[in-house]
């Protein structure tokens, strides 16, 4: 056992670092709070994170880890952490996580082979953008509830129906769709998954405003949109399965971890050189317990992160799931921990939004919003509780 | 980077595991606990014959010459046993002393008896007030000629009372913290168990004007700051290890409880509140557990591992008291008996709290050390 990188692993880590500190110069204000929020959020925001896409993806970076076949360089899971990581510390855009992260790989476990030579390079050259249309308004942690019809008609199936949270809908070329092909089956029987091009004929995408104001959800809603058969990905009816298997797709974590370590190091900067009282603000024996508890999260958290890869690298995805659900948990709520000491750490500047008067220019009070709903998108802290309790401990799910 | 168990390690834990459930059953456990010595001779030969005394000794002391993380798979196994023995005494707090502090006369002569188990010694660092800080050391030794007189009063020494040796930390006329290698039955020193939470062997020790030769002091004159100070990082890594390993025992135990226990007809482990105390209790376990493994892979790497060694043990502190009182509540009116194995956990996470410094003395050092070097 040991943690040790080796000298090819630590030049490369120092390119990833020199290439990201260098390329987040020219990025609009809004990357310095928060990478999702400035790459869906506004304009400025989506053309600086394409042109990152199409830089990224001429290094072959965020498909180092995908097979030779499909372009990739099957570099270690090490290394694709080591990635992330460094991604995640500098704020950066450049991936389409719904893409590269969850549907990539579905693609080229379940699609046929016509399917994944059409689909599969345009998102590897970082041509497109996906959004994931799962949700619904009465199917959020109980996916399989869902009601959005995909029935067949000859060559070609036809949609109606609702999809609600849908992250970057707006922005976004394409979407993988789950809907229900077979009506007269229950729950998770009957579903199918699609590629649909959000251009065509039906597709209405409408905002919903985060709390700040801030678009990244959208509702969507169909009607009559025909899709052809061809883009149906995987057998009818049995969309469930690999529906289940992207769920599971790099779910480690290990960016929250890095983002939040970032954080840290802006905090321990400011209670350095903020006098509040007539003393500097670390003197507070409250503050340097606080401060003390966030990097020992931190450290933890990413361990764990670590051990979740490490698993998923070896094709260990039962051991995996339990800790992705564990990272996803720690790592959200860690996120809301850290907003929340740091904006009492802040007194009353800890309130304000980007101002002259904002500490870290309101980088936390934007935290403060923005991490309440990272415990609810991607599965709630209580369906990752469910998963621990159910696949980690053992105990038995009442039905 | 690997972060597998070599077949080595694996072959160590399983050992490790199938001794302590067949010789120290909780039974065993609770009847040590209330015996006068709190240890059983037998068993700790039964130790030395698998070799753990030695495990972290060059060979040419005696010892295995085994890395850390054999050490900390050691000390899991110890924590889920709750095993009850001068081990973390002997072996990481003096043992250790001797290792970074001694002289090399002093390894040759006190480390084979260690690791054949002939020798078992305690460390004398608290004092009434209380401190972790070794600049509160005391303790008077005054020269005398060739020798040197301690006098004055330890609190909290771990197996006194069944020890052969004590390394006592004393304060010499200059203030400079010096380490003595002291007789356990000299009889100006009086030893007295002290009545605790964790029912272990804590020790108020009282020295009475005890002569000590110069020739006993560990090391040097006035290195016994840095000493204690580099045996108490790696001892607190350990002692987390042991922490680590209660946790495990105490969620493995409940979630056997939670499934075979009914009420309204129905297996408690079923009712979703039950779910996520056991979730919260097995994510507190995780992250620790891979934070463990990092820290004992730095000390065997030759990094620098203080930081994380305190903010490991800090977090271990909170960890095992939250998931040993989880495990209480969920087992009912049993989790508060002493027919019920339960309560032990409860009782021993409390104990461990105070082993190698409480959660705020890490805290303060954790950030002590963020401040000087920044958090990556």
């Amino acid at each position: 056992m040991d943690y040790k990188l080796t000298e090819e692993q630590q030049a490369l880590k120092k390119e990833f670092e020199d290439f990201f500190r260098e390329e987040m110069k020219d990025a609009p204000p809004a990357y310095q709070k928060n990478a999702l929020e400035a790459m869906y959020g506004d304009d400025d925001g989506w053309q600086f994170h394409k042109s990152m896409q199409k830089k990224l993806a001429e290094k072959g970076w965020f498909t180092m880890a995908w097979p030779k076949e499909y372009g990739g360089r099957e570099a270690p899971i090490i290394e694709q952490l080591i990635f992330s990581e460094v991604h995640a510390y500098y704020r950066a855009p450049g991936i389409d996580g719904f893409g590269v992260g969850m549907f990539a790989p579905t693609l080229m476990q379940f699609a046929n082979e016509e399917q994944k030579e059409r689909l599969l390079p345009p998102i590897a050259r970082g041509e497109v953008n996906y959004c994931q249309a799962w949700s619904e308004p009465n199917a959020g942690s109980d996916l399989a509830a869902l009601t959005t019809t995909a029935i067949k008609e000859g060559d070609h199936y036809v949609v109606n129906g609702q999809k609600v949270w849908t992250t970057g809908a707006h922005r976004a070329d394409r979407m993988f769709l789950l809907a229900r092909t077979d009506p007269s089956q229950k729950r998770s029987s009957g579903l199918s998954v699609f590629n649909v091009n959000m251009s065509i004929p039906g597709i209405e995408v409408r905002p919903i405003h985060y709390m700040d104001g801030t678009h990244l959800y959208n509702e969507i809603f169909f009607s009559d949109v025909i899709i052809p058969e061809h883009d149906r990905i995987g057998p009818e009816h049995e969309g469930w399965k690999s529906t289940r298997a992207t769920m599971n797709f790099e779910r480690s974590s290990v960016g929250s971890y890095a983002s939040a370590k970032r954080s840290l190091e802006e905090l321990l900067e400011y209670v350095k050189t903020t006098k509040r009282g007539g003393r500097l603000l670390y003197e507070n024996p409250m503050v340097r317990q606080k401060l003390a508890k966030l990097y020992i999260d931190i450290e933890r958290g990413r361990d764990l992160a670590y051990r979740v890869a490490w698993n998923q690298g070896k094709g260990n995805f039962l051991v995996s799931a339990t800790g992705a659900s564990e990272s996803k948990v720690f790592g959200t709520e860690l996120f809301q921990r850290l907003a929340n000491f740091a904006t009492e750490i802040m007194g009353l500047h800890g309130q304000l939004g980007s101002s002259k008067w904002a500490p870290l220019d309101g980088v936390m009070s934007d935290a403060y919003q923005w991490s309440l709903g990272m415990n609810i998108a991607a599965g709630s802290s209580e369906i990752q509780r469910n998963i621990i309790a159910w696949v980690g401990v053992g105990l038995p799910r009442f039905k | 980077m690997n972060l597998d168990f070599t077949s080595e390690h694996e072959m160590l834990k399983d050992a490790a595991t199938r001794f302590l459930t067949k010789e120290c059953p909780y039974a065993r456990v609770k009847e040590l606990e209330e015996s006068q010595d709190g240890y059983s001779p037998e068993l700790w030969q039964k130790t030395a014959e698998l070799g753990w005394l030695g495990l972290l000794f060059p060979e040419e002391y005696g010892g295995y010459a085994g890395q850390f993380v054999d050490m900390v798979i050691i000390q899991e196994a110890i924590g889920r046993a709750v095993y009850p023995s001068p081990f973390f005494s002997t072996i990481l707090q003096c043992g250790l002393t001797i290792l970074e502090g001694g002289t090399e006369d002093q390894k040759k002569d006190l480390l084979p008896q260690i690791a054949e188990g002939s020798l078992i010694m305690a460390l004398a660092q608290y004092e009434e007030d209380g401190s972790y800080y070794p600049q509160d050391i005391n303790l008077k030794a005054e020269a005398q000629g060739d020798d040197y007189i301690l006098s004055g009063t330890k609190l909290f020494v771990m197996d006194a009372n069944v020890a052969h040796k004590l390394i006592v930390a004393a304060k010499t006329d200059n203030e400079e913290v010096t380490l003595f290698l002291v007789d356990a039955n000299d009889p100006n020193v009086a030893i007295s168990k002290m009545p605790t939470i964790g029912k272990d062997n804590n020790c108020e020790v009282i020295f009475n004007d005890v002569k000590v030769p110069k020739a006993n002091i560990i090391g040097s004159p006035g290195n016994g700051k840095e000493t204690l100070e580099k045996m108490n990082a790696k001892a607190a890594v350990a002692k987390a290890a042991e922490i680590v390993g209660g946790c495990k025992a105490c969620i493995d135990i409940t979630a056997e409880y939670a499934k075979q226990r009914e009420q309204y007809g129905k297996p408690i482990g079923g009712f979703q509140v039950i779910q996520h105390y056991m979730a919260n209790m097995l994510l507190e376990y995780d992250t620790t557990y891979n934070y463990l493994y990092r820290v004992a892979c730095m000390i065997d790497e030759g990094e620098d591992f203080a930081r994380d060694a305190s903010a490991l043990k800090a977090c271990a502190n909170e960890v095992y008291k939250f998931i040993s009182e989880r495990a209480a509540q969920i087992h009912g009116g049993i989790g508060t008996t002493r027919e019920g194995d339960i309560g032990l956990f409860y009782r021993k996470a409390k104990s461990c709290e105070y082993m190698c410094g409480d959660t705020d003395f890490h805290y303060e050092e954790v950030f002590a050390r963020l401040l000087e070097q920044g958090p990556m």
